[in-house]
Protein backbone atom coordinates (compact mmCIF):
# COMPACT_ATOMS: atom_id res chain seq x y z
CA UNK A 1 0.00 0.00 0.00
CA UNK A 2 1.31 3.40 -1.00
CA UNK A 3 0.12 6.46 0.87
CA UNK A 4 0.93 9.92 -0.45
CA UNK A 5 -0.26 13.21 0.98
CA UNK A 6 2.11 16.00 0.06
CA UNK A 7 2.42 19.59 -1.06
CA UNK A 8 5.39 21.13 -2.82
CA UNK A 9 6.05 24.57 -4.22
CA UNK A 10 8.36 24.58 -7.26
CA UNK A 11 8.78 28.16 -8.39
CA UNK A 12 5.39 29.30 -9.65
CA UNK A 13 4.08 25.75 -9.75
CA UNK A 14 2.35 24.29 -6.73
CA UNK A 15 1.80 20.59 -6.39
CA UNK A 16 -0.68 19.12 -3.97
CA UNK A 17 -1.50 15.44 -4.12
CA UNK A 18 -3.19 13.02 -1.82
CA UNK A 19 -4.04 9.41 -2.57
CA UNK A 20 -3.73 5.91 -1.18
CA UNK A 21 -3.24 3.10 -3.63
CA UNK A 22 -3.44 -0.65 -3.10
CA UNK A 23 -3.15 -1.40 -6.78
CA UNK A 24 -0.55 -3.57 -8.39
CA UNK A 25 0.03 -0.84 -10.96
CA UNK A 26 -0.91 2.69 -10.01
CA UNK A 27 -1.07 4.84 -13.13
CA UNK A 28 -0.15 8.50 -12.70
CA UNK A 29 -1.88 10.15 -15.63
CA UNK A 30 -1.54 13.75 -16.77
CA UNK A 31 -0.21 16.09 -19.42
CA UNK A 32 3.40 17.23 -19.33
CA UNK A 33 3.74 19.90 -16.67
CA UNK A 34 1.01 18.41 -14.51
CA UNK A 35 3.52 17.44 -11.80
CA UNK A 36 3.81 13.70 -12.43
CA UNK A 37 7.59 13.54 -12.38
CA UNK A 38 7.89 15.80 -9.33
CA UNK A 39 5.44 13.53 -7.56
CA UNK A 40 7.34 10.31 -8.22
CA UNK A 41 10.64 12.04 -7.48
CA UNK A 42 9.17 12.72 -4.05
CA UNK A 43 8.15 9.07 -3.69
CA UNK A 44 11.72 8.08 -4.65
CA UNK A 45 13.14 10.55 -2.13
CA UNK A 46 14.95 12.63 -4.77
CA UNK A 47 12.78 15.61 -3.93
CA UNK A 48 11.64 16.61 -0.44
CA UNK A 49 8.01 17.58 0.05
CA UNK A 50 7.35 20.95 1.72
CA UNK A 51 4.68 19.38 3.83
CA UNK A 52 3.10 15.97 4.17
CA UNK A 53 3.58 12.26 4.47
CA UNK A 54 4.73 9.47 2.17
CA UNK A 55 4.47 5.89 3.42
CA UNK A 56 4.68 2.35 2.07
CA UNK A 57 2.64 -0.09 4.13
CA UNK A 58 3.49 0.84 7.73
CA UNK A 59 6.83 2.39 6.99
CA UNK A 60 6.95 6.16 6.86
CA UNK A 61 9.43 7.50 4.31
CA UNK A 62 8.63 11.18 4.62
CA UNK A 63 6.92 13.00 7.43
CA UNK A 64 7.64 16.71 7.42
CA UNK A 65 5.92 17.23 10.79
CA UNK A 66 8.36 14.75 12.37
CA UNK A 67 11.25 16.08 10.22
CA UNK A 68 11.65 12.59 8.81
CA UNK A 69 13.15 12.05 5.37
CA UNK A 70 14.53 8.65 4.41
CA UNK A 71 17.23 9.21 1.74
CA UNK A 72 16.72 7.51 -1.66
CA UNK A 73 19.32 4.80 -1.09
CA UNK A 74 17.54 3.53 2.02
CA UNK A 75 14.05 3.43 0.53
CA UNK A 76 14.34 0.26 -1.53
CA UNK A 77 12.31 1.88 -4.26
CA UNK A 78 13.38 1.08 -7.81
CA UNK A 79 13.18 3.80 -10.45
CA UNK A 80 13.11 3.39 -14.21
CA UNK A 81 13.75 6.78 -15.80
CA UNK A 82 12.53 7.93 -19.16
CA UNK A 83 16.13 8.21 -20.34
CA UNK A 84 17.25 4.82 -18.87
CA UNK A 85 20.35 6.33 -17.20
CA UNK A 86 22.48 3.24 -17.58
CA UNK A 87 26.03 3.69 -16.30
CA UNK A 88 28.13 4.30 -19.44
CA UNK A 89 31.34 2.95 -17.90
CA UNK A 90 29.81 -0.42 -17.02
CA UNK A 91 28.62 -3.13 -19.36
CA UNK A 92 25.09 -4.52 -19.23
CA UNK A 93 25.97 -7.33 -16.81
CA UNK A 94 27.63 -4.84 -14.42
CA UNK A 95 24.72 -2.45 -14.72
CA UNK A 96 22.32 -5.27 -13.84
CA UNK A 97 24.46 -6.29 -10.88
CA UNK A 98 24.89 -2.75 -9.52
CA UNK A 99 21.94 -2.69 -7.12
CA UNK A 100 22.79 -6.08 -5.66
CA UNK A 101 26.38 -4.98 -5.02
CA UNK A 102 25.39 -1.68 -3.43
CA UNK A 103 22.85 -3.34 -1.16
CA UNK A 104 25.29 -6.16 -0.36
CA UNK A 105 22.70 -8.77 -1.26
CA UNK A 106 23.61 -12.40 -1.88
CA UNK A 107 23.87 -13.45 -5.50
CA UNK A 108 20.57 -14.83 -6.69
CA UNK A 109 21.19 -16.71 -9.95
CA UNK A 110 17.56 -17.85 -10.15
CA UNK A 111 16.21 -14.33 -10.05
CA UNK A 112 18.93 -13.11 -12.39
CA UNK A 113 17.95 -15.80 -14.88
CA UNK A 114 14.23 -15.07 -14.53
CA UNK A 115 14.67 -11.33 -15.06
CA UNK A 116 17.08 -11.61 -17.99
CA UNK A 117 14.74 -14.13 -19.65
CA UNK A 118 11.64 -12.09 -18.94
CA UNK A 119 13.23 -9.04 -20.54
CA UNK A 120 15.17 -10.91 -23.24
CA UNK A 121 18.46 -9.25 -22.38
CA UNK A 122 20.60 -12.37 -21.91
CA UNK A 123 22.37 -11.79 -25.22
CA UNK A 124 23.30 -8.19 -24.34
CA UNK A 125 25.28 -8.86 -21.16
CA UNK A 126 28.74 -8.07 -22.58
CA UNK A 127 27.72 -4.88 -24.33
CA UNK A 128 28.18 -1.28 -23.27
CA UNK A 129 25.09 0.96 -23.04
CA UNK A 130 26.41 3.02 -25.98
CA UNK A 131 25.98 -0.05 -28.19
CA UNK A 132 22.32 -0.65 -27.31
CA UNK A 133 19.19 0.54 -29.07
CA UNK A 134 16.73 2.72 -27.18
CA UNK A 135 14.40 -0.22 -26.53
CA UNK A 136 17.24 -2.45 -25.33
CA UNK A 137 18.45 0.29 -22.99
CA UNK A 138 15.02 0.60 -21.45
CA UNK A 139 14.76 -3.17 -20.94
CA UNK A 140 18.17 -3.23 -19.24
CA UNK A 141 17.10 -0.30 -17.04
CA UNK A 142 14.02 -2.29 -16.04
CA UNK A 143 16.13 -5.33 -15.24
CA UNK A 144 18.62 -3.24 -13.27
CA UNK A 145 15.84 -1.77 -11.13
CA UNK A 146 14.19 -5.16 -10.58
CA UNK A 147 17.42 -6.89 -9.57
CA UNK A 148 17.99 -4.38 -6.78
CA UNK A 149 14.95 -6.12 -5.20
CA UNK A 150 12.79 -3.05 -4.64
CA UNK A 151 9.51 -3.16 -2.75
CA UNK A 152 8.03 -0.62 -5.16
CA UNK A 153 8.98 0.15 -8.73
CA UNK A 154 8.56 3.64 -10.18
CA UNK A 155 8.41 4.00 -13.95
CA UNK A 156 8.56 7.51 -15.38
CA UNK A 157 7.29 7.38 -18.97
CA UNK A 158 9.57 4.43 -19.73
CA UNK A 159 8.28 4.43 -23.30
CA UNK A 160 8.42 8.20 -23.64
CA UNK A 161 11.69 8.39 -25.54
CA UNK A 162 10.82 5.53 -27.92
CA UNK A 163 9.10 5.70 -31.29
CA UNK A 164 5.79 3.90 -31.92
CA UNK A 165 7.40 0.71 -33.21
CA UNK A 166 9.63 0.42 -30.14
CA UNK A 167 6.74 1.10 -27.78
CA UNK A 168 4.89 -1.89 -29.18
CA UNK A 169 8.08 -3.87 -28.66
CA UNK A 170 8.40 -2.96 -24.95
CA UNK A 171 4.78 -2.93 -23.83
CA UNK A 172 4.40 -6.74 -23.70
CA UNK A 173 7.44 -6.91 -21.39
CA UNK A 174 5.76 -4.47 -19.03
CA UNK A 175 2.56 -6.54 -19.03
CA UNK A 176 4.59 -9.67 -18.24
CA UNK A 177 6.36 -7.77 -15.51
CA UNK A 178 3.03 -6.82 -13.95
CA UNK A 179 1.68 -10.36 -14.15
CA UNK A 180 4.77 -12.39 -13.28
CA UNK A 181 6.81 -10.26 -10.87
CA UNK A 182 5.19 -9.43 -7.58
CA UNK A 183 6.50 -5.86 -7.25
CA UNK A 184 3.88 -3.11 -7.09
CA UNK A 185 4.48 -0.33 -9.58
CA UNK A 186 3.74 3.34 -10.05
CA UNK A 187 3.57 4.01 -13.77
CA UNK A 188 3.71 7.59 -15.04
CA UNK A 189 2.34 8.36 -18.48
CA UNK A 190 0.48 10.93 -20.53
CA UNK A 191 -0.76 8.15 -22.81
CA UNK A 192 -4.20 6.86 -21.83
CA UNK A 193 -3.92 3.83 -24.12
CA UNK A 194 -0.72 2.69 -22.40
CA UNK A 195 -2.30 3.01 -18.97
CA UNK A 196 -5.43 1.17 -20.02
CA UNK A 197 -3.27 -1.81 -20.85
CA UNK A 198 -1.14 -1.69 -17.73
CA UNK A 199 -2.66 0.12 -14.79
CA UNK A 200 -5.04 -1.26 -12.19
CA UNK A 201 -5.66 2.10 -10.55
CA UNK A 202 -5.44 5.63 -11.90
CA UNK A 203 -4.42 8.88 -10.24
CA UNK A 204 -5.22 11.74 -12.59
CA UNK A 205 -3.16 14.89 -12.20
CA UNK A 206 -3.84 18.29 -13.65
CA UNK A 207 -1.94 21.49 -12.91
CA UNK A 208 -0.50 19.92 -9.78
CA UNK A 209 -3.83 18.73 -8.37
CA UNK A 210 -5.38 15.26 -8.26
CA UNK A 211 -8.56 15.58 -10.33
CA UNK A 212 -9.68 11.96 -10.37
CA UNK A 213 -8.83 8.70 -8.66
CA UNK A 214 -10.16 5.21 -9.27
CA UNK A 215 -10.13 2.24 -11.63
CA UNK A 216 -9.01 2.40 -15.23
CA UNK A 217 -12.50 3.55 -16.22
CA UNK A 218 -11.72 7.10 -15.04
CA UNK A 219 -9.59 7.32 -18.19
CA UNK A 220 -12.61 6.80 -20.41
CA UNK A 221 -15.10 9.14 -18.76
CA UNK A 222 -12.73 12.06 -18.46
CA UNK A 223 -11.60 13.98 -21.54
CA UNK A 224 -7.85 13.93 -22.19
CA UNK A 225 -6.08 16.57 -20.13
CA UNK A 226 -5.38 19.86 -21.82
CA UNK B 1 79.12 13.33 -25.52
CA UNK B 2 75.90 11.80 -24.22
CA UNK B 3 77.45 10.25 -21.16
CA UNK B 4 75.34 11.25 -18.19
CA UNK B 5 77.50 11.85 -15.16
CA UNK B 6 76.62 10.56 -11.66
CA UNK B 7 75.78 14.08 -10.45
CA UNK B 8 73.42 14.53 -13.37
CA UNK B 9 71.82 11.15 -12.69
CA UNK B 10 71.32 12.19 -9.07
CA UNK B 11 69.52 15.35 -10.19
CA UNK B 12 67.37 13.43 -12.70
CA UNK B 13 66.34 10.75 -10.22
CA UNK B 14 65.69 13.35 -7.53
CA UNK B 15 63.50 15.34 -9.90
CA UNK B 16 61.50 12.23 -10.77
CA UNK B 17 61.13 11.26 -7.13
CA UNK B 18 60.09 14.76 -6.08
CA UNK B 19 57.57 15.11 -8.92
CA UNK B 20 56.08 11.63 -8.48
CA UNK B 21 55.70 11.96 -4.70
CA UNK B 22 54.31 15.50 -5.05
CA UNK B 23 51.72 14.31 -7.59
CA UNK B 24 50.69 11.17 -5.70
CA UNK B 25 50.30 12.98 -2.38
CA UNK B 26 48.51 15.96 -3.93
CA UNK B 27 46.03 13.89 -5.99
CA UNK B 28 43.65 12.78 -3.19
CA UNK B 29 43.54 16.36 -1.88
CA UNK B 30 43.03 17.59 -5.43
CA UNK B 31 40.12 15.23 -5.99
CA UNK B 32 38.52 16.22 -2.70
CA UNK B 33 38.90 19.90 -3.37
CA UNK B 34 37.74 19.60 -6.98
CA UNK B 35 34.64 17.77 -5.77
CA UNK B 36 33.98 20.44 -3.16
CA UNK B 37 34.36 23.26 -5.69
CA UNK B 38 32.27 21.45 -8.32
CA UNK B 39 29.47 20.25 -6.12
CA UNK B 40 28.91 22.29 -3.03
CA UNK B 41 28.04 25.84 -2.30
CA UNK B 42 29.39 27.30 0.87
CA UNK B 43 30.39 30.59 2.31
CA UNK B 44 33.90 31.54 1.19
CA UNK B 45 33.94 29.23 -1.82
CA UNK B 46 35.28 31.92 -4.15
CA UNK B 47 38.00 32.76 -1.64
CA UNK B 48 39.03 29.10 -1.49
CA UNK B 49 38.97 28.92 -5.27
CA UNK B 50 41.22 31.98 -5.50
CA UNK B 51 43.56 30.56 -2.86
CA UNK B 52 43.98 27.34 -4.85
CA UNK B 53 44.86 29.34 -7.96
CA UNK B 54 47.18 31.73 -6.16
CA UNK B 55 50.44 29.82 -6.87
CA UNK B 56 49.64 30.13 -10.58
CA UNK B 57 49.76 33.93 -10.51
CA UNK B 58 52.09 34.72 -7.61
CA UNK B 59 55.79 35.06 -8.43
CA UNK B 60 57.21 31.61 -7.57
CA UNK B 61 59.80 33.25 -5.35
CA UNK B 62 56.95 34.65 -3.23
CA UNK B 63 55.34 31.23 -2.89
CA UNK B 64 58.74 29.77 -1.97
CA UNK B 65 59.33 32.45 0.61
CA UNK B 66 55.88 31.96 2.12
CA UNK B 67 56.59 28.23 2.33
CA UNK B 68 59.87 29.00 4.07
CA UNK B 69 58.07 31.22 6.59
CA UNK B 70 55.39 28.59 7.23
CA UNK B 71 57.21 25.29 6.90
CA UNK B 72 60.76 26.34 7.69
CA UNK B 73 62.48 25.18 10.88
CA UNK B 74 61.18 28.18 12.78
CA UNK B 75 57.97 28.44 10.80
CA UNK B 76 54.65 28.09 12.54
CA UNK B 77 53.73 24.78 10.98
CA UNK B 78 57.29 23.64 10.31
CA UNK B 79 58.36 23.87 13.95
CA UNK B 80 55.28 21.98 15.12
CA UNK B 81 55.75 19.22 12.52
CA UNK B 82 59.43 18.85 13.40
CA UNK B 83 58.77 18.70 17.15
CA UNK B 84 55.71 16.45 17.12
CA UNK B 85 55.97 14.28 14.03
CA UNK B 86 59.63 14.55 13.15
CA UNK B 87 58.80 15.77 9.66
CA UNK B 88 61.27 18.33 8.36
CA UNK B 89 60.80 20.17 5.08
CA UNK B 90 63.48 22.83 5.18
CA UNK B 91 66.45 22.06 2.91
CA UNK B 92 65.27 18.48 2.37
CA UNK B 93 63.96 16.76 -0.73
CA UNK B 94 60.58 16.51 1.05
CA UNK B 95 60.49 20.31 1.03
CA UNK B 96 61.13 20.26 -2.71
CA UNK B 97 58.19 17.88 -3.07
CA UNK B 98 56.02 20.19 -0.95
CA UNK B 99 56.98 23.22 -3.06
CA UNK B 100 56.30 21.30 -6.29
CA UNK B 101 52.99 20.01 -4.92
CA UNK B 102 51.82 23.50 -4.00
CA UNK B 103 52.95 25.00 -7.31
CA UNK B 104 51.31 22.28 -9.40
CA UNK B 105 48.11 22.08 -7.34
CA UNK B 106 46.02 24.51 -9.45
CA UNK B 107 46.91 22.58 -12.61
CA UNK B 108 45.99 19.32 -10.91
CA UNK B 109 42.65 20.52 -9.56
CA UNK B 110 41.30 22.23 -12.65
CA UNK B 111 40.83 19.28 -15.05
CA UNK B 112 39.41 17.16 -12.23
CA UNK B 113 36.92 19.87 -11.33
CA UNK B 114 35.87 20.29 -14.97
CA UNK B 115 35.36 16.57 -15.43
CA UNK B 116 33.28 16.32 -12.25
CA UNK B 117 31.17 19.25 -13.39
CA UNK B 118 30.62 17.52 -16.74
CA UNK B 119 29.15 14.38 -15.14
CA UNK B 120 25.43 13.91 -15.64
CA UNK B 121 24.13 14.14 -12.09
CA UNK B 122 21.09 12.14 -13.05
CA UNK B 123 23.36 9.09 -13.22
CA UNK B 124 24.25 9.71 -9.58
CA UNK B 125 20.55 9.96 -8.72
CA UNK B 126 19.96 6.66 -10.49
CA UNK B 127 22.73 5.09 -8.42
CA UNK B 128 21.04 6.39 -5.27
CA UNK B 129 17.70 4.78 -6.18
CA UNK B 130 19.58 1.49 -6.68
CA UNK B 131 20.70 1.61 -3.07
CA UNK B 132 24.10 3.30 -3.29
CA UNK B 133 24.95 5.53 -0.32
CA UNK B 134 26.56 8.88 -1.20
CA UNK B 135 30.13 7.60 -0.70
CA UNK B 136 29.34 4.55 -2.85
CA UNK B 137 27.94 6.82 -5.56
CA UNK B 138 31.19 8.76 -5.44
CA UNK B 139 33.36 5.65 -5.62
CA UNK B 140 31.41 3.75 -8.27
CA UNK B 141 29.97 6.47 -10.50
CA UNK B 142 31.51 9.93 -9.95
CA UNK B 143 35.16 8.94 -9.67
CA UNK B 144 35.24 6.43 -12.57
CA UNK B 145 33.45 8.92 -14.82
CA UNK B 146 35.88 11.67 -13.80
CA UNK B 147 38.90 9.44 -14.39
CA UNK B 148 40.03 11.08 -17.66
CA UNK B 149 40.11 14.41 -15.83
CA UNK B 150 41.95 12.92 -12.87
CA UNK B 151 44.63 11.46 -15.14
CA UNK B 152 44.92 14.68 -17.14
CA UNK B 153 45.31 16.62 -13.89
CA UNK B 154 47.94 14.22 -12.59
CA UNK B 155 50.01 14.45 -15.77
CA UNK B 156 49.77 18.24 -15.90
CA UNK B 157 50.65 18.43 -12.22
CA UNK B 158 53.58 16.08 -12.73
CA UNK B 159 54.88 18.08 -15.69
CA UNK B 160 54.65 21.29 -13.70
CA UNK B 161 56.29 19.67 -10.67
CA UNK B 162 59.24 18.36 -12.63
CA UNK B 163 59.90 21.79 -14.12
CA UNK B 164 59.36 23.79 -10.93
CA UNK B 165 62.28 26.06 -10.12
CA UNK B 166 61.55 29.36 -8.38
CA UNK B 167 59.62 28.23 -5.34
CA UNK B 168 61.81 25.16 -4.83
CA UNK B 169 65.15 26.97 -4.90
CA UNK B 170 63.78 29.70 -2.61
CA UNK B 171 62.37 27.24 -0.08
CA UNK B 172 64.94 24.42 -0.02
CA UNK B 173 67.91 25.93 -1.88
CA UNK B 174 70.08 24.04 -4.38
CA UNK B 175 71.91 21.26 -2.56
CA UNK B 176 73.32 18.53 -4.83
CA UNK B 177 71.93 15.14 -3.82
CA UNK B 178 69.25 16.59 -1.54
CA UNK B 179 67.35 19.40 -3.24
CA UNK B 180 69.10 19.88 -6.57
CA UNK B 181 66.54 18.98 -9.21
CA UNK B 182 67.10 19.02 -12.98
CA UNK B 183 66.04 22.67 -13.13
CA UNK B 184 68.36 23.86 -10.39
CA UNK B 185 71.19 21.68 -11.75
CA UNK B 186 70.82 23.34 -15.15
CA UNK B 187 70.78 26.73 -13.44
CA UNK B 188 74.05 25.93 -11.65
CA UNK B 189 75.68 24.46 -14.77
CA UNK B 190 75.02 27.43 -16.99
CA UNK B 191 76.66 29.66 -14.41
CA UNK B 192 79.78 27.45 -14.41
CA UNK B 193 82.45 27.78 -17.09
CA UNK B 194 82.39 24.68 -19.36
CA UNK B 195 79.00 23.71 -17.97
CA UNK B 196 77.28 24.05 -21.33
CA UNK B 197 77.61 20.42 -22.46
CA UNK B 198 76.28 19.05 -19.18
CA UNK B 199 73.48 21.63 -19.17
CA UNK B 200 72.65 20.61 -22.73
CA UNK B 201 72.35 16.97 -21.69
CA UNK B 202 69.95 17.84 -18.88
CA UNK B 203 67.95 20.04 -21.21
CA UNK B 204 67.50 17.07 -23.55
CA UNK B 205 66.53 14.85 -20.62
CA UNK B 206 63.88 17.39 -19.52
CA UNK B 207 62.47 17.55 -23.02
CA UNK B 208 62.26 13.75 -23.16
CA UNK B 209 60.52 13.54 -19.77
CA UNK B 210 58.07 16.32 -20.65
CA UNK B 211 57.26 14.78 -24.05
CA UNK B 212 56.85 11.35 -22.45
CA UNK B 213 54.42 12.77 -19.89
CA UNK B 214 52.35 14.52 -22.56
CA UNK B 215 52.19 11.44 -24.78
CA UNK B 216 51.26 9.29 -21.80
CA UNK B 217 48.50 11.69 -20.81
CA UNK B 218 47.07 11.69 -24.35
CA UNK B 219 47.07 7.91 -24.33
CA UNK B 220 45.45 7.65 -20.90
CA UNK B 221 42.84 10.25 -21.77
CA UNK B 222 41.95 8.46 -24.99
CA UNK B 223 41.67 5.09 -23.29
CA UNK B 224 39.60 6.50 -20.46
CA UNK B 225 37.25 8.27 -22.87
CA UNK B 226 36.82 5.08 -24.86
CA UNK B 227 36.04 3.19 -21.70
CA UNK B 228 33.37 5.70 -20.76
CA UNK B 229 31.71 5.74 -24.13
CA UNK B 230 31.98 2.03 -24.50
CA UNK B 231 33.77 1.79 -27.80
Amino acid sequence: MLRVDVTKQLGEFSLSASFTSEGRVTGLFGASGSGKTSLINMIAGLLKPDRGVIAIDDEILDDTAAKLHVPPHRRRIGYVFQDARLFPHLNVAQNLDYGRRMNRLMEDPAQHKRVTELLDIGSLLDRRPAKLSGGERQRVALGRALLSKPRLLLLDEPLGSLDEGRKVEILPYLVRLRDEVGVPMVYVSHDAAELRQLATQIVMLRHGQVTAFGGVKVLTVTPPPA
Amino acid sequence: MFEISPTEWTAILLSLRVAIIATLVATPFGIGLAWLLARSDFWGKSVLDALVHLPLVLPPVVTGYLLLLTFGRRGLVGAWLADHLGIVFAFRWTGAALACGVMSFPLLVRPIRLSIEAIDRRLEQAAGTLGAAPWQVFATVTLPLALPGVLAGMVLGFAKAIGEFGATITFVSNIPGETQTISSAIYSLIQTPDGDTAAGRLVIVSIVIAMGALIASEWFARRATQRLHGN
